[in-house]
């Protein structure tokens, strides 16, 4: 399909930082408000479609190639997996939470029952939030992209 | 009959969707029903967990009370998220029926039975 | 085509009289039958996983398997659809 007007590719432009800012923000704080991996992946994806809607899909699947999409998306998968089997090589059994309590990186435990929010806690599952939230992302923005740049080209077929 | 009502509305956009697949012959309302008849099946897994008086289930900023039960909501998000993946790999093969056949109604496609 | 869109109204009364039975006759809404595991979990939620949000650690850390399962079920749904709008290059 082809680009829309002037107009709309300027609003396009000013509203898109608030929208992909806003997606991060809720991948990020998934563990501590609503929110996480999935639900801020399909803000994100949400937002990446309305700039293929307002620049066209010929031309955004000139600028982001499908392999590209596809790579990100195995990069995010690969990352989940990782952290699964880390967590059997530093404790006993797989999908082991293996940062709580250690002085590393995502460590500290919260009090019972405060209402307190450090983004400070939660061991693994801010990282897997990232890794989920990047695979989400990619698959998609990559259905939407293949199936919108298929039914341009007409006379190509089979 | 006030009392039940979220599991009668379950049961209605259940009795919906399946109108749609069986009594219609156009692809696409097909596919329509199949999504309706899934939002029917996650409405009711989330009215499973509901507690009288309660609120959602996290810590953070609280006012303090009994809190819902959480597995229900974490199996919701899998289901919502499956729904959508066999939505799409639905309407492509659309796509591909209609470019080979030209035509959108079920009655016109498929097999050789003369 | 008389006989079988005779059979299909009378099985689609059968499942929707079984569906509207069961509506009626399930729990209160409000009040679920058996609440330990929950209970057990919103209690420990934070000192064994470290997270203030109950739903995001049941979804990761008690039950991250079916979330592998749910990234495979993604994974190949993205598969099918890239496979089937693919163009031989001549």
């Amino acid at each position: 399909m082809s680009g829309m007007s002037k107009i709309v590719k300027t609003i396009t432009n000013i509203a898109i930082p608030f929208i992909l800012i806003y997606g991060l923000y809720v991948i990020a704080h998934g563990h501590l408000t609503p929110g996480g991996g999935f639900q801020g992946g399909a803000v994100v994806a949400s937002g990446l479609v309305m700039i293929m809607v307002a620049y066209g899909s010929v031309w955004t699947m000139e600028k982001i190639k499908e392999k590209n999409l596809s790579m990100l998306e195995s990069l995010g998968a690969f990352c989940f997996i990782l952290l699964a089997f880390l967590g059997l090589a530093f404790g006993s059994v797989f999908f082991n939470n293996y940062l709580v309590g250690s002085n590393s990186l995502f460590g500290t435990v919260p009090a019972a029952g405060s209402g307190l929010a450090d983004i400070n806690t939660a061991g693994v599952i801010p990282l897997m939030n990232f890794a989920v939230g990047l695979k989400v992302i990619a698959g998609l923005f990559a259905i939407v992209l293949v199936m919108a740049y298929a039914v341009t080209k007409k006379e190509a077929k089979e | 009959m006030i009392f039940n009502f979220p599991f009668i509305a379950v049961a209605a956009l259940i009795f919906v969707g399946l109108y749609a697949v069986v009594f219609r012959k156009n692809l696409i309302k097909m596919i329509i029903g199949i999504t309706i008849i899934e939002s029917g099946v996650n409405l009711f897994l989330i009215t499973l967990g509901y507690r009288e008086g309660s609120i959602a289930p996290i810590y953070t900023s609280s006012p303090g009370g009994i809190m819902s039960l959480p597995v229900p909501q974490a199996l919701t998000l899998t289901s919502i998220v499956i729904g959508v993946a066999v939505l799409a790999l639905m309407l492509s093969l659309v796509i591909h029926i209609y470019r080979h056949y030209n035509t959108l109604d079920v009655r016109k496609i498929g097999g050789d039975e003369e | 085509m008389d006989k079988r869109s005779i059979a299909a109204v009378l099985a689609f009364s059968v499942v929707a009289v079984f569906f509207i039975f069961t509506a009626l006759l399930i729990h209160p809404f409000g009040a679920p039958n058996s609440t330990a595991m929950d209970d057990d979990i919103i209690t420990n939620t934070q000192t064994e996983t470290g997270a203030n949000n109950a739903v995001t650690s049941v979804v990761f850390d008690y039950r991250g398997f079916d979330t592998l399962g749910e990234a495979t079920v993604l994974f190949t749904a993205v598969a099918g659809v890239v496979m089937l709008f693919r163009r031989l290059k001549k």
